[in-house]
């Protein structure tokens, strides 16, 4: 009975330092595009679990691209391609019309839908996509995706996942979360009284490495996500972090200090075989491989302060990348190559800083947040993900590598600290 | 390997300034006596009580030294600057008297245990926190402690003492814990 109780008890507590992410779009780009999602047509007597057309409207708002236009606006609701008055949508002063409707059918939902131009007054895109009533939120983002990649040009981000941390106040207890992009449908997958940081997805998606201190010091474990098996993957002596998988996923570049001496190794995963990368009695840390699968990015005190620099793997050359300010740390690379995102202080502020990689000309992107850490990149390289500190808590911002568009996942509960965000679910 | 080398330099200075000083502390007591001695023989002829008087003197002087370095090794938290481990000179007596302790008890062990504030990124912090205990093994084994005796662990940021946002709080945060294992 008492055992019963404590398990309760647990399963409260590891509730309530649940966080309930909700989006909050802080500033869009001047150029959104304007966009009205009609709300779809539904053929079934009760209500849908979850509002198709809403969730497409608020993926697309939130990615601060678009400007949407609320249902009460409407002159007209159509769900079919002739119901369309193009000079209705006109005078609303909209340039993409979505239209849809959703049926429950023998396998399952199905969702068609349609864009038009409204300047053009043609049908631009049409599909269909099928699904269970558990994968609703996914057929929405998948509807969110198609229209983005369509209207913009780049990849949709919206059915990627987020992986993070989230505290009690009381640091008692370290969850490690999975939750929708948007934040939604939050799931605990591990949890600790220990200390919990660094989580990274391997390049399939199908697991993430993190650290975790529940052996009394810092050891790296893998977890995989469908099946919750975890394996403690490297635990040498001294202080084991920073796991980065390389993009092909066969190697794992981590940090192993041996008495004090951080620096950069890299394990190849079939042999579990290690190389150190860096030797040096400067602070060497958190490596993050280059798209090229040669190079790494890694932090460095060798200059003093901690300096961002780039490793060859292949002759174990040295190059310093970031010149501008006292500290810049945490590199993390855009998908193309392009950008460098990095913590980076000025005037005494922690912010997130894109560099571009070619010029080195440097672009800070946060200024409303405080101690803006942990940045991690949208695989399409649209975003960042970073932790920030607001109002005496931590919690999650984004804001565009352009540094046009913020939003904000603000949390109920607790600490939200070290966001990772997913690869592309193939 | 500079800041090694000077860390070793100054922890062993420190230690012989430590010995210098319990040696002379030696020398007063005895001398006390010896000096009090004289000026007595002067006034009061040939009396010479006094000397055995200082002998037990000495003895108590032992253990209140004892005392004092029992008390000093009640600090067991050590503080440093922002992005720095370099030890402060408030805390070095303290950490003299655990060298001290360790050394005259071999089967004693004690975890260094390194933390830094919120400010900058997770894995930094934690690098920085193990430099901290590092800073604090390299003066404790100057001063006799055995390695053997000393454990490195580093929490980085994720252990905070105080929730503020403000150099309140970080002053607190950015430190060494000295947790005996036994002793």
């Amino acid at each position: 009975m008492v055992k019963r109780s404590l398990i309760v008890l647990m399963w409260l507590f590891a509730h309530l330092v649940q966080a309930e992410l909700l989006i909050e779009v802080t500033q869009g780009k001047q150029s959104a595009i304007p966009v009205a999602v009609v709300p779809f047509s539904w053929n079934g007597s009760s209500a849908l679990p979850e509002d198709i057309s809403a969730i497409v409207t608020n993926d697309l708002a939130s990615s601060g691209y678009f400007r949407t236009l609320g249902t009460a606006s409407m002159i007209t609701q159509p769900h079919q391609l002739n119901d369309v008055i193009y000079a209705d949508w006109s005078r609303l002063k909209q340039d993409f019309v979505v239209i849809g409707t959703v049926e429950l059918q023998a396998d399952g939902y199905a969702v068609q839908f349609h864009v038009m131009d409204v300047h053009q007054q043609v049908e631009i895109l049409r599909h269909r996509v099928k699904g269970k009533a558990s994968q609703l939120r996914d057929l929405a983002h998948y509807i969110s995706d198609f229209i983005f990649k369509k209207l913009t040009g780049v990849p949709g981000v919206f059915s990627t996942k987020l992986i993070y941390v989230t505290t009690n106040r009381e640091r008692s207890r370290f969850n490690l979360n999975y939750a929708d992009a948007d934040g939604a449908r939050e799931q605990l997958i591990y949890s600790s009284k220990h200390p919990i940081i660094s989580p990274a997805w391997s390049p399939d998606a199908k697991k993430v490495a993190y650290v975790s201190f529940e052996n009394g010091r810092s050891e790296i474990f893998f977890q995989e996500l469908a099946t919750g098996k975890r394996e403690r993957v490297v635990a040498f002596d001294g202080s084991n972090s920073a796991p980065a998988f390389s993009p092909d996923g066969t190697r794992l570049a981590f940090v192993l200090s041996k008495l004090g001496n951080p620096d950069v190794y890299v394990m190849d995963l079939a042999s579990r075989k290690i190389e150190r990368m860096t030797n040096h009695y400067a602070i060497d840390t958190e490596p993050q491989w280059d798209v090229d699968g040669r190079h790494i990015f890694f932090t460095s005190s060798r200059a003093g302060g901690p300096q961002v620099y780039k490793l060859d793997t292949a002759n174990k050359q040295v190059e310093r990348v970031t010149f501008e300010g006292s500290y810049n740390a945490r590199a993390r690379i855009t998908a193309d190559g392009r950008k460098l995102v990095y913590v980076h202080k000025a005037n005494d502020r922690f912010h997130i800083a894109s560099q571009d990689v070619k010029s080195g000309l440097v672009h800070i992107l946060t200024s409303e947040t405080e101690l803006d850490e942990s940045p991690s990149v949208a695989p399409n390289g649209s975003m960042v993900i970073y932790a920030a500190s607001e109002a005496d808590r931590s919690i999650l911002a984004a804001v565009s590598v352009d540094g046009d568009v913020k939003f904000r996942l603000p949390s109920k509960y607790g600490d939200v600290r070290e966001p990772a965000w997913s690869p592309i679910f193939q | 390997m500079q800041t090694t080398a000077l860390y070793k330099t100054l922890g062993l200075a420190f230690g012989a300034m430590l010995i210098s000083a319990c040696a002379s502390k030696g020398d007063v007591n005895e001398g006390a006596g010896s000096t009090v001695a004289p000026t007595a023989t002067e006034q009061q002829a040939e009396e010479t009580n006094a000397v055995e008087n200082a002998g037990v003197n000495g003895e108590a002087m032992e253990a209140e030294a004892n005392e004092a370095q029992a008390a000093l090794r009640e600090q067991t938290v050590f503080y440093f600057d922002f992005d720095q481990s370099t030890l402060k000179s408030e805390g070095k007596a303290a950490l003299m008297a655990h060298a001290a302790f360790l050394a005259a008890n071999p089967a004693a062990s004690v975890v260094l245990e390194g933390h830094a504030d919120e400010r900058g990124t997770v894995e930094y912090n934690l690098a920085l926190g193990e430099r901290r205990s590092m800073t604090v093994r390299r003066f404790l084994m100057a001063n006799g402690a055995n390695g053997s005796q000393l454990k490195v662990v580093s929490f980085g940021e994720e252990r905070p003492v105080m929730m503020g946002h403000d150099e309140g709080s970080y002053s607190k945060n950015r430190r060494v814990e000295v947790k005996y294992q036994s002793r």
